[in-house]
């Protein structure tokens, strides 16, 4: 652990320090054991896996993974096909509940409460960790009950002008607002594939969450419509902690402070980001980044 | 006579078919392999077999539908002047007589020589021109047959022939159905008519009293007949009301219970289950309400102080409810199910219940399917007739009050058009209008739910 505190201490580097450069010339002996290396945990974090394990029915699809999810970052997950990326997102707010024969065990806790006990209710744990999918999903509604559809299950509004505003604030904050404002009526499956994928993050965001997940948001989209995605998750970076899983390393790049790799159900390496793509601790990230596999 | 004409043109386009093939087999292998002729072989067969048939099947099938008017001109040119310059109706009178004589049946007694000889004329005339068409037919199908084959060559576009030629069959299809729509409209259409120089129109659709009684003697007292439709549609419209309002609470929230929350194993179980229910014969459902739940109304009825009749609209409507449970649940758990799973994703992503996102983005989503079945439903209920007839009674009362007798449309053409009829009078073609009626009626229901829906409808993709 005290070594764990000591790469958590500069887990967000600005640039590449000299430090860092000597430690990658030492270490020219790749970790190759699947066990995870690097910075898994952070000092403060607003979330705690430990020792996640979950299985679709006899099958293990995530073997015992430990990792934190800090304050105002952007973790972002890579790693092939089928490593077990999406499974462990959907862990972070239990959507594996919806899928029956999910089973689910370890430690997940959310500033301090585990998430998996059966004292806490899931419905007020997913509006706190909110989710966008790969493929925008709004619903069949207008703009305007699109997002006004979380604040009025949860009750966060007294009245129509309260709820007003929170539709606004929330559009603007995923940079929508110009794009809608002259028609909240209509169907919000009309706008185009990035502006739903934005609609889709202005709604978890109309929910106050404290964490946002995104499973591959820019999968579906055009680059323009990535960029502005993009954008978005850098902005709402200093409000709420997010979760990104990307299958473009370029993208994992532009947007995270961390990283974290994924291979075959196991969580290889956790590290700053630049320095998982520029050193590398152990040779499976090397031959992914690198494209020698994946 | 036409008996051997279809097996022989048959016959004649299978030989087609394969010769068809065989030609373009073998200027394949001549031109240096399959490659070089535009469609495969059995294009070539099918563009063979299509040319020989068509054009006899065309022939065939003319012949067959002007056979009686052209010999019938034939017979009339050659009998003698006297008998040609009477009336068109008496004139109808003789031919048929010479075709019932010409066919070995009896003609009336007094039938001349005139119409003897013409009888023979017209089996003469048939005779010659069955084997005219036969021989015409079998032309037809080997000449264009073999200018079909000479025609095959390496660049003939057969494929695009063939397949523009399955199209047309498509549409003639289509068409078939079309167009029997049309003439069953159009049938009950000029009988209502027929009807309407009877009775007015709107002594009709806004009469309050139906008893259609029209005398058989003129001087015949207290049956001049009252054909108001008023009662009859209340009475349908009351039955179908509670039929749905039966139907469509139970058939809903059984297809959300199975599409929602039931595990798949008891879902491939209930669904099959439920839909027994729409394969049990409307007669069973019939006496089932005749000898079982109309007594048990009434007899609750007298218990708690209800005066009610033995057969009630009630009754009825609880049965047919019933019935069209099944078009309900079976079509809207599929609708309710084909709603896309990223959609319950992103709602429960969002901290939404089960029964939040059920409420308010999977049954919006599925509105349409799920109006379609329940329109699917009332026209069912609206046109049953087995149930009603055995429960609802017989006697037009105009009452909404569910514990009485009413009558329906259904029921009403069933006891006009049962037995022998004079189809002259009002009272049987009495019949067709009630049915143009409640068909224009259907129809107006099934438009004003469909733009209801297109209101209302939430799609997603």
């Amino acid at each position: 652990m005290e070594l764990t505190a000591n790469h958590a201490s500069n887990a967000f580097p600005t640039m590449l320090s000299e430090e860092m450069l000597e430690e990658a010339e030492q270490s020219k002996t790749l970790a190759t054991a699947r066990k995870t290396v690097g910075t898994p945990f952070v000092d403060t974090p607003r979330m705690t896996c430990r020792d996640i394990q979950v299985f679709y029915g006899d099958k293990q699809a995530i073997n015992k993974m430990s990792i934190d999810v800090a304050s105002n970052e952007v973790l972002a997950m890579i790693g092939p096909s089928g490593c077990g990326k999406s499974t462990f997102l959907r862990c972070l707010n239990r959507m594996n509940d919806t899928v029956l024969s999910c089973r689910v065990t370890g430690e997940v806790k959310l500033d301090g409460t585990d998430i998996y006990h059966p004292s806490v209710d899931v419905v007020p744990l997913r509006a706190r960790v909110g989710m966008v999918f790969q493929k925008p999903n709004p619903f069949p509604k207008s703009i305007y009950d699109n997002i006004a559809y979380g604040p009025k299950i949860h009750g966060l509004t007294k009245n129509k002008d309260e709820l007003d505003e929170i539709i606004e604030t929330s559009l603007i904050r995923a940079g929508l607002w110009d794009e809608v404002k002259d028609r909240l009526q209509d169907p919000g499956t009309g706008l185009s594939g990035g502006q739903q994928q934005r609609l889709c993050i202005a709604r978890t965001i109309a929910v106050s969450p404290e964490v946002i997940l995104m499973d591959e948001p820019c999968s579906a989209l055009d680059p323009i419509a990535t960029a502005r995605v993009e954008e978005l998750i850098a902005e709402l970076r200093t409000q709420f902690s997010i979760v990104i899983v990307t299958h473009s390393m370029q993208q994992a790049a532009r947007v995270s402070q961390r990283t974290a790799y994924f291979h075959l159900g196991d969580l290889i390496e956790v590290g700053a980001t630049e320095k998982v793509f520029t050193n590398p601790l152990h040779q499976l990230t090397e031959d992914y980044i690198t494209g020698r596999f994946g | 006579m036409f008996s051997y004409i279809t097996p022989c043109v048959l016959l004649l386009s299978i030989a087609a078919y394969y010769l068809g093939t065989r030609r373009a087999n073998s200027i394949a292998a001549a031109s240096g392999g399959m490659k070089e002729l535009h469609s495969l072989p059995t294009h070539y067969g099918v563009f063979t077999a299509i040319c020989s048939a068509a054009p006899a099947l065309i022939i065939f099938a003319l012949w067959i539908f002007f056979e009686d008017k052209i010999i019938s001109v034939l017979v009339t040119r050659s009998l003698p002047a006297d008998l040609q310059q009477l009336s068109a109706n008496e004139l109808t009178l003789v031919l048929n007589e010479v075709k019932n004589i010409a066919y070995g049946g009896f003609g009336a007694g007094h039938s001349g020589e005139a119409v003897q000889a013409a009888a023979k004329t017209y089996n003469l005339l048939s005779e010659f021109a069955s084997n005219l068409v036969a021989g015409l037919v079998i032309v037809a199908c080997i000449v264009p047959g073999c200018i079909a084959y000479k025609k095959i060559t390496k660049d003939l576009r057969a494929r695009n022939i063939v397949e523009t030629t399955g199209m047309a069959f498509l549409i003639c299809c289509s068409g078939v159905a079309i167009l029997t729509t049309l003439g069953i409209v159009l049938s009950v259409l000029f009988e209502a008519i027929r009807f309407f120089q009877s009775v007015p129109l709107t002594d009709f659709i806004f009469g309050l009293d139906w008893s259609p009684q029209t005398a058989m003697r003129v001087d015949q007292a207290g049956s001049s007949g009252a054909f108001g439709a008023v009662p009859v549609f209340a009475g349908t419209l009351l039955i179908a009301v509670i039929a749905m309002m039966v139907a469509i609470p139970i058939g809903l929230l059984s297809a959300i219970y199975l599409s929602e929350y039931a595990s798949p194993t008891f879902r491939t179980w209930a669904k099959p289950i439920l839909e027994i229910l729409a394969g049990i014969p409307t007669v069973v459902y019939g006496f089932f309400a005749a000898l079982t739940v109309a007594p048990l109304i009434r007899d609750l009825g007298s218990a708690t102080g209800f005066t009610v009749s033995s057969e009630s609209a009630l009754a009825a409507g609880l049965v047919m409810g019933i019935m069209i449970i099944p078009f309900v649940s079976s079509l809207s758990d599929d609708v309710i199910h084909a709603v896309p799973q990223s959609m319950r994703d992103g709602s429960f992503g969002l901290g939404a219940t089960h029964f939040e996102t059920i409420r308010y983005v999977v049954i919006p989503a599925a509105l349409p399917g799920i109006v379609g079945s329940i329109l699917l439903a009332v026209s069912r209920a609206i046109g049953e007739t087995m149930i009603v007839v055995m429960a609802a009674g017989l006697s037009a009362n105009l009452s909404f009050n569910p514990l009485s007798a009413v009558t329906t449309v259904t029921v009403q053409i069933v006891t006009l058009l049962v037995g022998d009829q004079e189809f002259d009078s009002p009272k049987t073609l009495a019949a067709f209008a009630l049915g143009l009626l409640l068909f224009v009626f259907t129809l107006l229901l099934n438009v004003i739910a469909l733009r209801v829906v297109r209101k209302y409808r939430e799609q997603y993709e």
